[in-house]
């Protein structure tokens, strides 16, 4: 077997990656579902159903793509710049913290100043979070994934303790969970009687912005190029270390949008439920949109409608819903194998 | 009690031991992945598919060892997969490992509430029962501490012999390694670096799913979801910390081990001045405080997370 690059890749094959992915990923679940002693077709159906069938899970699908859009951005902008940041969940929960922080009535300002300032501040506290491994990265050349990974799990231990301990709500009927943020602080709703709040106008800004970043400044040409070439960089007379943490507080704040919104948008309140792991979600999200901004929205919509839609699909299937994370982690391992295919062709001999 | 008292003890160094076991698996299948050049994130996931093997197998009312190979198999699947991805493919080792651990855990969890529907509280197999061996079991402290123990962890402690063995004094040892360090010097000595590569991440692999076993057929006697809770990331740093030496790697886990043994001591003496929060988040301190120590120190294999091409500079 050997791998031979291909001349020419036209736009038909690029388009190819995520819709080969997808098929791949339905067949194996497919397989689950057959195994599990039900039809994949009608398994099919009431996924659809479940996140696209009426008004209600279509507010729930979107609801669900506004973490998945702050989580991808996070990784995609980090990856191009072969930063490989896993620790978007960790961050995410010092967005959520610094949230909590501030705005359960330590400070009250009106809310279109209050919500900016609190997305500034969860910003800070995701970027912050990530400036320590980036630092040991490119001080002692300690890989940033395992350092990032850890973090993750002393992250949630500490909100573990904060919503057990200091700042455990005692109205919340001993339900760990800190005090609900102040109305001026909340995200409204964008439609009635949903949860469908204005963090998804947030976070296409983000994506629109991350995108102007990457496509049109200096900033993003640089983060592009140390990505692609720490060699040329240097030569080319690109501070690198300089462009990495930098790329690592745009990365981290992007995934400490993701806890502030969420907070303010979804729960109202710290939990340890706040995110399912959107995290590690945001790095497939970003592999499946091959690192391109706005290849975020559509991918982060895939996701959400595949975890909403098994959720619905495998209650009345009685199929468990980890059918959503199987799909998940195989599309990833797909759009892996399809990517490469664009850019070779396999000749066996 | 006095801390410098407690280090005498064989009870608590028996502890040590028997709690190091899975990460002794964890991190000599881990070493022998990156020794290969292979870096292989797939180490928590496929610890989590450890887990649900060997416990399924046994609760199904297979023979306890037989639950260890099955585990092995299922890891090694997962790292020939890991292995046509990064080796094969050529392509990025980080992100193939991310979805290996995604898709191994995921598959874990599913496969298990599959198998067993309607349960609240997870049930239970009668897993390995502690091995006295006559005569050396009898020699003071070290009889305590490494003879009596579960057979996996003295199958893990004569894993750690076997691969120091083999990667120092074995040509087939000589041949992983220099894979790890300069593949074209392999293949001009007309070995192949896929088939070296493939079989080290596999072996691996299946050492990180009986790592995983360890916890459901001898720690414990049940399978959580989320069990594994990041041990197959705390191998990877341990890894580093042992600067890819077996014996190193071993002497790093059991210290690592012996660590987690007395902050759990001192939890119970303490009291609750501590919150137990900052006892769990020892470990993952730890790890990172012996990355930090250890970096400036560490040899990398060279060719770690270079994939290789035929014919390609």
């Amino acid at each position: 077997m050997r791998l031979e690059p291909r001349e020419n890749v036209t736009l038909l094959i690029k388009a190819m990656v995520p819709i080969s992915a997808g098929i791949i990923s339905l067949l194996c679940c497919s397989a689950l579902i057959i195994w599990a002693g039900a039809s994949p077709l009608e398994a099919c159906v009431l996924l659809i159903k479940g996140s696209l069938g009426s008004r209600f899970a279509i507010s729930e699908t979107l609801t669900r793509t506004i973490p998945l859009i702050f989580c991808g951005l996070a990784a995609a902008v980090a990856f191009r710049a072969k930063l490989w940041n896993i620790g978007a969940e960790g961050q995410l929960y010092a967005g959520a913290c610094i949230a909590t922080w501030l705005g359960t009535g330590m400070i009250d300002l009106p809310p279109w100043l209050m919500i900016p300032f609190l997305f500034a501040a969860g910003a800070l506290a995701g970027g912050l979070l990530l400036l320590g491994p980036t630092i040991l990265k490119t001080k002692f050349a300690l890989d940033e994934v395992v350092t990032t990974l850890l973090l993750n799990f002393i992250v949630l231990l500490f909100v573990n303790w904060l919503v057990f301990g200091p700042w455990k709500d005692p109205m919340a009927m001993g339900w760990p969970q800190a005090a609900p943020v102040i109305d001026s602080a909340t995200l409204g709703h964008i439609l009635a009687k949903t949860r469908l709040h204005w963090g998804l106008a947030i976070a296409i800004i983000a994506t629109f912005g991350v995108w102007f970043l990457m496509r049109f400044t200096t900033w993003g040409y640089e983060i592009r190029a140390v990505g692609h070439s720490q060699k040329a960089s240097h030569f080319a007379g690109i501070p690198i270390n300089r462009v990495i943490i930098r790329t690592a507080l745009i990365s981290g704040g992007l995934a400490g949008f993701a806890g502030v919104s969420e907070l303010c948008g979804l729960k109202g309140y710290l939990t340890l439920d706040l995110s399912p792991g959107f995290g590690y979600s945001g790095i497939v999200v970003a592999m499946l949109a091959s690192l391109h901004p706005l290849g975020v929205l559509l991918s982060s919509l895939f996701i959400a409608i595949l975890s909403i839609g098994a959720d619905s699909m495998s209650r009345s299937l009685n199929i468990s819903n980890y059918i959503a994370d199987v799909a998940t982690a195989v599309s990833l391992l797909a759009v892996l194998l399809s990517m490469m295919l664009t850019k070779y062709t396999i000749r066996w001999r | 009690m006095d801390l410098v008292q407690l280090l005498f003890e064989a009870g608590f160094w028996a502890a040590s031991v028997r709690m190091a076991t899975p990460l002794i698996f964890g991190t000599i299948g881990e070493l022998i992945c990156e020794r290969a050049g292979v870096l292989n994130l797939g180490i928590e996931g496929i610890m989590a598919a450890g887990c649900m093997t060997g416990w399924t197998w046994v609760y199904f009312g297979g023979d306890l060892w037989m639950g260890v190979l099955a585990a092995a198999f299922v890891g090694a699947l997962f790292g020939l997969l890991h292995a046509v991805f990064t080796v094969h493919l050529g392509l990025s080792q980080h992100v193939t490992g991310l979805g290996i651990t995604m898709l191994a855990a995921a598959l874990s969890s599913f496969v298990f509430r599959m198998l067993l529907p309607n349960i609240t509280t997870p049930p239970k197999i009668t897993p390995f029962q502690l091995l006295e061996i006559p005569f050396l079991s009898e020699i003071p402290l070290l009889g305590k501490v490494v003879f009596t123990q579960s057979p996996m962890t003295i199958l893990a402690l004569l894993t750690v012999i076997v691969v120091a063995y083999f990667l120092k004094k074995t040509p087939a040892g000589l041949a992983l390694s220099m894979t790890g360090e300069n593949p074209m010097a392999v293949e001009s000595q007309g070995l192949s670096v896929f088939a070296i590569r493939t079989w080290a991440v596999m072996t691996g692999s299946a050492l990180m799913a009986v790592g995983g076993a360890f916890l459901t057929m001898s720690a414990f006697d049940a399978f959580y979801i989320g069990m594994v809770n990041g041990r197959g990331w705390i191998c990877i740093a341990l890894v580093v910390f042992a600067s890819w030496n077996p014996l190193k790697a071993l002497l790093g886990t059991i210290i690592f081990a012996a660590f987690d043994a007395l902050q759990m001591r001192v939890q119970q003496q303490s009291g609750m001045i501590i919150p137990y929060q900052f006892y769990l988040m020892m470990p993952y301190i730890f790890s990172i405080v012996a990355l930090i120590i250890m970096s400036r120190r560490s040899a990398y294999p060279k060719a770690l997370l270079v994939p290789f091409r035929k014919g390609e500079r």
